[in-house]
């Protein structure tokens, strides 16, 4: 089993860095770059809000700073356009670690609900300011970025691409490592219950703020990123509360708290948003079409894609184990139904 | 002088819309536990029927109220009883999500019907004003300020004098305990819910009624919306009141003596400085323990 799964993901692995040869059509490109962009904020989101349940609907601030840090790094350097400004994606992500921890101070002061609306209020802050800062930002003009003048036609993606898959793969590494280790432990015995977590002896308030500061750096990278991508920013477009909704409901889809969910969500509703948005995006009808794709989506999987199909898959296994005691060779016990119900209460605590 | 005196006369006159619109979304987070980030939006919608009545119909948009609120109240259990009902689990979180979409749908259809110009509404007391010791106002500021002291009063009623409001308010303190007295809770939830988007419709005739609008302004909206909720305190209405006066105030005084760029920068960084020494807001109360 585990061979399988090992196989499985290399053979994932290989696809996805095949992909822009087979593919090399920009349009085709420029999706699969916005789609992994995307994987990889929905993977760092889901670290603080996956993990510990306190959901944060601010982190597009974190990706509007990562845009604007690059951005007047390459200003205040000189920067030309080429592989050098994707060498400052990570500084952008370092400016952003005080800042998150400030943020993450103030917010993670009090308890869940509360918390989802500060984080919110944060985010309108930090766009007024990038609107009214214009001796920094300059407001609504907005910064340019540069150009790599080298990489024309279908080429232009290449590095784009490769960059934003070794950012996904860096996110899925650090959440994969949190979710094994004691500290994700931490985190996901805050999810369930937080004074007890404190009674046992977690940090609360140090894992909390280490998961929010890491999962703030994850997604200011995928800005930094964006921004070089798209070439120039404007406050509207880079501060866009779109992005932190479009980030939940990525992992919800899939499955808040687990590894595999929030990508998943991320491939499905993202390439499916960028047709919408190329197809009818300057009528009205591509946000009537997206808010309704919402409400479907939380109305009938409210848990998610990844726990729902596991539940089923094992209830189908303890189903055919228990047919088979029937016949003498083991027995299992069917988990009955308030063991599933018990189990809904606690979602998608399992990898 | 004179100037920030006239400030904060407008500004507490128009901090009345906004307790409308903010003590709706209060009053839903005290009984339901949900954040309805749709409220933005439904005080749109609300502004914009007040424009159809006005437009088509040539109704006053103060009568138009009579129609629009109970349309609104309406759509208001229609959403509850649709989207809001069915949410299973994490009510707070999908709470939002799903009214995000309501939101994105009704913007969507705004934009559709009226394109994504900048209307305002007409009526003879908006261009009218009067002479206030030295300064012109117009008579809608004491209007729509009026109108909030009347809805306003009238929701005290409901929910100081009559059963539903004990129902309300004891929904509010505990949930289930509430449940466990007998209170039909998902009935007060509905009714709430209809309450909280009537009053946004109410707002929402004040607020096109003073400014310009389009489907776009929703956003701006509900992130002042939220910080006012925040401010005084989430589930407080009293707090939500006073926040409402609070922030149009600073804000107006703050566009008088340095520059309007500034205005909701000001309530905003006051509103962290709030937030590190009174976590729950000015008038909130320290969440509990939840089983």
């Amino acid at each position: 089993m585990r061979i399988f799964k090992t196989v499985g993901l290399l053979v994932l692995l290989a696809l996805a860095i095949v992909f822009p040869m087979l593919f090399p059509n920009p349009t085709v490109t420029t999706i699969a770059i916005f789609t992994l962009l995307f994987a990889a904020m929905a993977t760092g989101w889901n670290i603080i809000s996956g993990y510990t349940g306190y959901v944060a609907l601010g982190h597009a601030a974190f990706f509007g700073i990562g845009a604007y840090a690059l951005a007047l790094m390459c200003q205040a350097w000189n920067v030309p356009g080429g592989y050098l400004p994707f060498l400052l994606v990570p500084v952008a992500g370092i400016i952003v670690i005080p800042v998150s921890a400030l943020f993450g101070w103030i917010a993670l002061r009090v308890r869940r609900h509360t918390f989802i609306v500060i984080t919110i209020a944060m985010f309108f802050i930090v766009q007024l300011l990038a609107y009214n800062l214009r001796s920094i930002t300059q407001g609504s003009t907005g910064l340019g970025l540069p150009i790599p003048i080298d990489w024309g036609g279908d080429f232009y993606n290449t590095p784009f691409y490769y960059v934003t898959l070794a950012l996904l793969l860096i996110a899925i590494a650090i959440s994969w490592w949190i979710r094994n280790s004691k500290f994700g432990l931490g985190l996901l015995a805050i999810r369930d219950d937080e004074d007890r977590a404190v009674g046992l002896g977690v940090r609360t308030v140090s894992s909390k703020l280490a998961a929010f500061i890491i999962s703030a750096v994850i997604v200011a990278m995928a800005g930094a990123i964006w921004a070089y991508f798209v070439e120039s920013i404007y406050p509207a477009t880079t501060f866009d509360p779109n992005f932190d909704v479009a980030m939940a409901l990525m992992a919800f889809l899939g499955g808040l708290g687990t590894l595999s969910g929030p990508i998943l969500g991320a491939f499905i509703l993202e390439p499916a948003q960028q047709y919408f948005a190329i197809y009818y995006g300057q009528s009205g009808y591509y946000l009537i079409v997206y808010g309704a794709l919402f409400l479907v989506v939380i109305i009938l999987m409210p848990r998610g894609i990844i726990p729902t199909v596991r539940d089923r898959w094992h209830q189908i296994q303890a189903t055919r184990n228990q047919r088979r005691g029937e016949l003498g060779l083991a027995i299992t016990a069917l988990p009955d139904k308030n063991a599933s119900a018990d189990v809904e209460k606690k979602e998608g605590i399992n990898l | 002088m004179g100037l920030i005196v006239e400030a904060i006369i407008t500004g507490v006159l128009t901090g009345g819309i906004y307790a409308l619109m903010s003590s709706g979304l209060t009053l839903l987070f005290g009984v339901m536990e949900i954040i309805n980030v749709g409220q933005g939006a439904l005080v749109i919608l609300g502004a914009y029927l007040s424009y159809v009545l006005e437009q088509d119909l040539h109704i006053d948009l103060f009568l138009g109220l009579l129609i629009t609120m109970p349309v609104m109240f309406g759509l208001g259990l229609l959403i509850e009883f649709l989207f809001i009902r069915p949410v299973k689990g994490d009510r707070t979180m999908l709470s939002i999500l799903v009214t995000y979409g309501v939101a994105l749908i009704i913007e969507g259809i705004l934009n559709l019907i009226f394109t994504a110009n900048n209307i305002q509404l007409h009526a003879w007391y908006i261009t009218a004003s009067f002479d206030v010791g030295g300064f012109y106002l117009a008579y809608i500021y004491v209007f729509s300020f009026l109108l909030a002291v009347i809805l306003l009063a009238g929701l005290y009623i409901l929910l100081y004098r009559t059963k539903l409001g004990y129902s309300l308010r004891a929904t509010i303190q505990n949930r289930t305990a509430a449940e466990l007295i007998g209170i039909d809770v998902k009935r007060i939830s509905t009714i709430t819910f209809g309450i909280g988007i009537a009053l946004a419709a109410a707002g929402g005739m004040g607020f096109g009624a003073t400014n310009a609008f389009d489907a776009g302004s929703a956003y701006d909206l509900i992130s002042r919306l939220l910080a006012i909720i925040i401010f005084g305190g989430m589930g407080s209405l009293s707090g939500a009141l006073i926040a409402s006066v609070g922030m149009l105030v600073i804000e107006d005084v703050t566009s008088v003596v340095w520059s309007p760029i500034w205005a909701s920068t000001v309530f905003f960084i006051l509103l962290v400085i709030i937030l590190v020494v009174r976590p729950q807001g000015l008038l909130g109360q320290v969440e509990g323990r939840k089983q």
